[in-house]
């Protein structure tokens, strides 16, 4: 296998320090963000639908480890966290929610649709199940330009129910594509929760049945979705079949700023706190003397600090003028 | 239900005071109480409550037989929807916005639209679909399609578009009588529109387009929620001595002409305000039966306000630039005005 430079990580350094701290940051740098943007949408700054991650940081922190910078990233609505973790900057994310022209959309697209193309971040999509059949397209894509990278395509337990999720599961299996289908199964789908939407709540076995590899994996340790990512990442790259992993997570905060959760207890996702995916490698990193109480509070600062000054970012921001309303319709003439 | 209940004056029938949203509601609930063959199904109707909240409650009155939450599969459940009416039922679909239809638009056009005629007469679809639709509430580029108009293109189904409380609570019912797929488009910023409406309100016909204002300048063509742009703008219009004439379409399939031609006739100017892209849209096409069927009537060409020609921006200032707005309304009404006078 080519050896690649970027974020994913030799074995051996998994479990360094430095990493599992790194680790660490990137989960509470989602989390403060994501607090903070439900903040700034109080105050009126973003607006639109809001979709926060809160409680599911592990998930794109943990495979975003195992991806090269050369392989491709699909997302949903939900997709501030894979933005994140993927190294979108701060600022034209948080710029793009306050309709900035300095956004990483211009201010075109909001909260549910980030684009980067630098780090090949092909949104933000809002239509559920939308993304996998583009998923599909940029392995094929690939595959037929002999490119060995992988695309990563997240997607929801809600979306599992889409024709589209079973005519991209049996198109990448039929077509033997590199993709990694990364299900976040947070259990719900906006109020509807798994077992109302599947006949069959064992949701690899969707994967299976079209003869896709696949593995299930605890959403709310951040390590074991590493690991798994980390073993199945290269392999997907090298042989150009493709992946479904299953990541068992939950959403702390509601669907969106608009549900008044009136199906779930409050006892239920207060249980689910007690497995917070931050709390836990904290607690683990104190237990093994890998991290001080200095050291949490510096990394709080350095994220404090990033937030404010994304926040200042987007304030100085313009608006994209009127006049160039109609642009972006089609392609423009390059000059 | 809190209803604040007018009583003020002797004669009228007694007022209750309520929202769009509201109005939906009861109207669902009396349909489901009234015929049993009545049911709702729909993404998050029930445990959720309705992604508008319009349903909230229901699962808990009318039990998950009558509302019934659905996975997501907006072309599973809409074609299971006409199987349902073929079957004998009296289904309502409910697809949580106009958005997500477009998963559903092959059940609706080739085979909800189709199934009466291609079966030479033999199986109508007694089905009502609504949904949500509309703008302005920067919801961006997947979220915010105007696409009634588009849907009105399609012979085999009826679309209406509610704009007003009384037809909110009254059009669910007819919609549910006609023997064949009613589409109901709620413009989701009426939802939270409040107002008065008898007690008793009930079934609305869905056949006729209807004066809100009466005029003698101009006649404003409008539904949904562009309606109350048109309106606003009549007013600002009236203060400077010009009367628009407002009509609400109700109804955008088939096409009340009769009530537009017989304004324009009398006003001898006619704008077209519509929330869809203007490019092939229903604004295209009842400026096409004006200039057909009135031309000679016509004292200046026909005007449109619609959408700008571009996926709805999230910024707010983009968005509001390319929705139709009651000033822009103003402006062409007075420039036409004093074009000639
Ligand atoms: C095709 C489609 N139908 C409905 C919706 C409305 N909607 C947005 S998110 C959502 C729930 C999706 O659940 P899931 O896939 O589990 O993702 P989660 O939000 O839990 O991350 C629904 C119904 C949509 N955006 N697209
Ligand atoms: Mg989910």
């Amino acid at each position: 296998m080519k050896k690649k430079h970027g974020t994913a990580q030799a074995p051996a350094a998994v479990n360094s320090h430095q990493h599992l701290r790194d680790l660490l940051y990137q989960m509470l740098r989602i989390r403060r963000f994501e607090d903070k943007c439900a903040e700034l949408y109080s105050d009126m700054k973003i607006r639109g639908f809001l979709h926060l991650y809160n409680g599911e940081e592990a998930v794109a922190v943990g495979v975003m480890q195992a991806l090269n910078p050369e392989d491709a990233i699909v997302a949903t609505y939900r997709e501030h966290g894979q933005a994140l973790a993927r190294g979108i900057s701060m600022n034209t994310i948080m710029a793009e929610m306050f309709g900035k022209q300095e956004g990483c959309c211009r201010g075109r697209g909001g909260s549910m649709h980030l684009f980067n193309k630098e780090h090949r971040f092909y949104g933000g999509n809002a239509i559920v199940g939308g993304g996998l059949p583009l998923a599909v397209g940029l392995a094929l894509a690939d595959k037929k330009l002999d490119r060995k990278r992988l695309t990563c395509c997240f997607l929801g337990d809600g979306a599992m129910a889409e024709g589209e999720f079973h005519e991209s599961m049996n198109l990448a299996a039929l077509w033997q594509v590199p993709v990694l289908f990364v299900c976040e199964n947070n259990q719900y789908a906006m109020g509807t929760a798994l077992k109302y939407s599947h006949a069959v709540t064992n949701l690899v076995q969707k994967a299976a049945s079209y003869g896709i590899d696949h593995a299930a994996v605890d959403g709310m340790d951040v390590l074991a979705v590493e690991e798994v990512a980390q073993k199945v990442a290269p392999a997907i790259r090298e042989t150009g079949k493709p992946f479904f992993l299953e990541c068992t997570t939950y959403r702390f905060r509601a669907h969106s700023m608009f549900d008044a959760e009136l199906y779930r207890e409050k006892a239920e996702v207060e249980q689910w706190k007690q497995r917070c995916p931050i709390a836990t490698l904290t607690q683990q990193l104190k237990e093994q003397e890998k991290i001080s109480d200095a050291d949490l509070e510096a990394i709080e600062q350095l994220i404090h600090q990033e937030i404010n000054h994304a926040i200042a970012f987007a304030e100085a921001g313009t608006w994209e003028p009127v006049e160039e309303l109609t642009r972006f319709v089609y392609s423009e003439p390059s000059i | 239900m809190n209803y604040g209940i007018d009583t003020s004056t002797d004669n009228s029938p007694l007022m209750i005071r309520t929202t769009y949203r509201e109005a939906v509601r009861d109207a669902i609930r009396e349909a489901i109480l009234k015929d049993d063959r009545v049911f709702l199904m729909g993404e998050d109707v029930g445990r959720y409550g309705g992604a508008f909240g319009v349903t909230k409650g229901l699962l808990q009155e009318l039990g998950p037989d009558k509302i019934m939450d659905t996975p997501l599969c907006e072309s599973g459940f809409t074609g299971a929807g006409i199987g349902a009416a073929l079957g004998g039922m009296r289904p309502i679909v409910e697809v949580m916005t106009v958005n997500f239809s477009l998963l559903a638009a092959d059940q609706i056009l080739n085979t909800a639209a189709t199934y009466l005629h291609m079966s030479g007469g033999l199986f109508n679809v007694p089905l009502v679909i609504r949904m949500g639709t509309g703008g302005g509430k920067q919801l961006a580029a997947q979220h915010s399609h105007s696409l009634e108009g588009w849907y009105a293109h399609i012979p085999g189904i009826k679309v209406l578009t509610p704009a007003v409380l009384e037809d909110a609570r009254g059009m669910l019912w007819s919609a549910l009588e006609d023997p064949d797929p009613v589409l109901i488009f709620e413009n989701t910023l009426l939802y939270n529109m409040e107002g008065q409406l008898p007690a008793n309100a009930g079934a609305v016909d869905i056949d006729r387009a209807c004066i809100r204002r009466v005029g003698r300048d101009v006649t404003l063509i409008s539904y949904s929620a562009s309606l109350f742009k048109a309106l606003e703008a009549a007013e600002t219009l009236a203060q400077e001595g010009i009367e628009a004439e407002v009509i609400d379409l109700r109804v955008l399939r088939p096409l009340d002409e009769a009530t537009f031609l017989n304004s324009v006739a009398k006003t001898h100017r006619a704008v077209i305000i519509d929330e869809g892209w203007r490019s092939g849209s229903i604004s295209a096409e009842i400026s096409a039966r004006i200039t057909e069927k009135a031309f000679y009537d016509l004292d200046d060409p026909v005007e449109r306000i619609c959408a700008a020609e571009v996926p709805v921006p999230y910024a707010s200032h983009l968005e509001q630039a390319a929705l139709p707005q009651a000033a822009t309304i103003v402006n062409t009404v007075r420039r036409m005005v004093t074009r000639h006078g």
